[in-house]
């Protein structure tokens, strides 16, 4: 890819031509003490000179060793939300004199360019389009919204304690599914076109000429320190063994820890869950019919024909882990992990899927055998 | 469409009053809730007619004086449906905090404590008569009311719903208060309701809805002596508003015999 290379000050040249173009530009901003991906009108607004503490449990902004607005790699959210809402209505049900009248909800959309996805987060997006449009049922509202992505991505120049993206092969570069793509130097920014859209863009952009050999060496030297990671998630081969193990005393362990309060998979880029809940109006003249975020670890997930499918804290912390990392593999073709490492920093007592896989593997009866 | 109207009653036992409120808070909406219910007995709108027979009777307050306890008994006679509203009727309320303690604490806080007549425990109503719907809340809130009255008007079953604050939390996108600031956040272990009120202006929840499902007390307890919250205010945590009801006093009386002595 030839890449670009334009100074720190005309950043905001970025912005305007995106928001000429009829773009609403979405990024990440500091809000509560975390990175959150949010409207931007100004880039002020990204979060200069911050970068993310991520351990077991625990997330904090720090101040970076130089001024970038990119030295930090995750927030709790990132994509996710702005094209599998949390709360999406799906019908309206009206009383009239002819009867009831059912209205399908529209798809509120608009054009928004995002800015700052990492690896990790367009291989979850991969998988989401998988499961949201090339399904046996796609959604409209996804992808009516997907339609209208634009995506400016950036290379990790550094890798949060959390992330594991090597292990699983989606990062630290980004190398797909993206409209522009940057890295972030000390002076300003590499920029490569990954479609005709962010050609489209590219072309308006006035400034920038072709990056020096330096410049390319630093932008390498970068994903190579991002590369430096201190968890690795077992390869996919070996995690499909650990649908051998259903009665791992593991399972208990976790389970006892496990406040079974849904955050991993809430903050987990892939997971797509969700529930419906109807309401009325007092008169009952009105009806809606909402879709919500939901999760496995919720009572009510596993409620089928009159029986609870997984009554136990334990049931539901295997169901997350074995879908996710084994199940998903028949399902998607792949793991549904991508190694951002949310649901490790954001669970709030700290369990960690990488140790807690590695465990429930080292104990496998089909590993011991071949000792 | 039913027939008439749902007869319906709203009694007080001991109680501070708020959540009788969630009926008149709703403004012009009380006009529309007027249309599918008529009111037999609510003496806070005025209306005192406590032997009235009715569908429903909604019963704010904890049982704590022997007179809750005749009246409550008096309600069950009365009424098809008995829904309990709020902290004090489901659990005892905040005035169960008196269960918890050994001594003789009507002699420290009254002049005159032989004036005062009441129960040894403040519980819920359901430790006393057959509830059939319990409504949550510290105070409960309009929307958790109307949804109720709304089911039993279309003629389904009232869902009950023990979901964890953590996953109203995330659908809001509010950032964890636990894990940034190591706030001693109960959501976790407690049911939505209030719409995250806490975590949304930066703070930690207090509980004020009570267990949630499947509420695993003990790890999120370890998890905040794990922050640095000494023993007795992990049991004054869950002790708050909900120190009555099972799992929240197991913390109590877990964390609060535990004591820590300065070491020389
Ligand atoms: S399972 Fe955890 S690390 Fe893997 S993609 Fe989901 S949140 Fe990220
Ligand atoms: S997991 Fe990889 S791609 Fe994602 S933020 Fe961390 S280093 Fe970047
Ligand atoms: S693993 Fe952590 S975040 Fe996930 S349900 Fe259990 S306690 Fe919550
Ligand atoms: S702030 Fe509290 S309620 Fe919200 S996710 Fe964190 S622990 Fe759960």
């Amino acid at each position: 890819m030839t890449k670009h290379f334009f100074a720190r000050q005309h950043l905001n040249q970025l912005f305007n031509v995106l928001m000429d173009s009829g773009y609403q530009v979405v990024g990440p901003t500091v809000k509560d003490g975390a990175i959150v991906f949010t409207e931007l009108a100004r880039v002020e607004q990204l979060p200069w000179g911050w970068q993310e503490v991520a351990k077991p449990g625990h997330y904090h902004l720090t101040p970076s060793r130089k001024n970038l607005c990119f030295a930090w790699n995750t927030g709790p959210q990132a994509l996710k939300p702005w094209l599998f809402k949390p709360e999406q209505p799906l019908w309206q049900a009206e009383q009239t004199e002819q009867g009831l009248c059912f209205r399908q909800a529209p798809a509120k959309v608009t054009p928004i360019a995002v800015v700052g996805l990492r690896g990790c987060d367009l291989a979850a997006l991969k998988l989401q389009d998988q499961h949201f449009i090339h399904g046996p049922y796609p959604d409209p509202y996804y992808q009516a919204q997907r339609e209208q992505l634009f995506i400016i991505a950036v290379n990790c120049a550094q890798s949060a304690e959390t992330c594991f993206c090597v292990s699983t092969g989606d990062g630290p570069a980004a190398t797909h599914s993206f409209d522009l793509l940057l890295d972030e130097l000390e002076d300003g920014y590499l920029i490569g076109v990954g479609s005709e859209q962010g050609q489209a863009v590219f072309q308006q952009l006035t400034l920038g000429q072709q990056a020096t050999i330096d410049q390319l060496d630093i932008a390498q030297q970068q994903l190579a320190d991002a590369s430096q990671q201190q968890r690795h998630m077992p390869d996919e081969h070996s995690l499909l063994k650990l649908t051998e193990n259903l009665e791992h005393p593991q399972w208990q362990d976790v389970a006892d820890r496990c406040l079974a309060c849904g955050n991993c998979t809430l903050v987990c880029p892939t997971c797509f869950c969700s529930k419906q809940e109807s309401t009325s109006d007092i008169k009952l003249q009105q009806a809606e019919q909402v879709r919500l975020w939901d999760s496995c670890f919720s009572e009510q997930h596993g409620y089928i024909a009159g029986k609870l499918f997984r009554p136990e804290i334990r049931h539901r912390y295997r169901q997350w882990l074995l879908h996710k990392l084994a199940n998903w593999q028949q399902q998607y073709g792949r793991s549904g992990c991508v190694g951002c490492g949310r649901c490790i920093s954001w669970c709030p007592v700290g369990i960690d899927l990488v140790a807690e896989a590695q465990t429930l593997l080292e104990g496998s009866p089909h590993e011991s055998a071949h000792r | 469409m039913p027939p008439s109207k749902l007869a319906i009653a709203i009694h007080k036992l001991t109680s501070c009053s708020g959540c009788q409120l969630a009926l008149l808070n709703q403004g012009i909406g009380l006009l529309d809730l007027l249309e599918q219910v008529e009111i037999k007995h609510f003496i806070e709108a005025g209306i005192n007619h406590f032997t009235a027979e009715v569908d429903i009777a909604f019963v704010e307050g904890s049982v704590s004086t022997s007179e809750d306890l005749e009246r409550v008994q008096h309600i069950r006679q009365r009424s098809k449906l008995v829904v309990s509203i709020g902290a004090c009727a489901t659990s005892g309320g905040i005035q169960a905090l008196r269960n918890l303690s050994d001594e003789n604490w009507l002699q420290a806080v009254y002049a005159k404590p032989e004036f005062v007549s009441s129960l040894q425990h403040s519980t819920g109503i359901a430790e006393h008569i057959k509830v059939d719907f319990e409504l949550w809340g510290c105070p409960i809130t309009v929307s958790q009311l109307n949804h109720f009255i709304q089911q039993l008007l279309l003629g389904s079953k009232p869902k009950p719903s023990g979901e964890k604050l953590c996953m109203d939390c995330k659908r809001q996108q509010q950032v964890c208060v636990l894990v940034t600031q190591q706030a001693p956040c109960l959501g976790p272990v407690v049911r939505t309701g209030c719409g995250a009120i806490c975590p949304t202006f930066g703070r930690a929840c207090y509980g004020c809805f009570g267990p949630s499902e499947q509420p695993n007390c003990d790890s999120l307890a370890n998890r905040f002596a794990g922050l640095g919250l000494m023993p007795i205010e992990i049991a004054q945590r869950f002790a708050a508003i909900h120190s009555h009801s099972p799992p929240f006093k197991d913390q109590y009386q877990r964390w609060q015999t535990i004591h820590v002595r300065e070491v020389e």
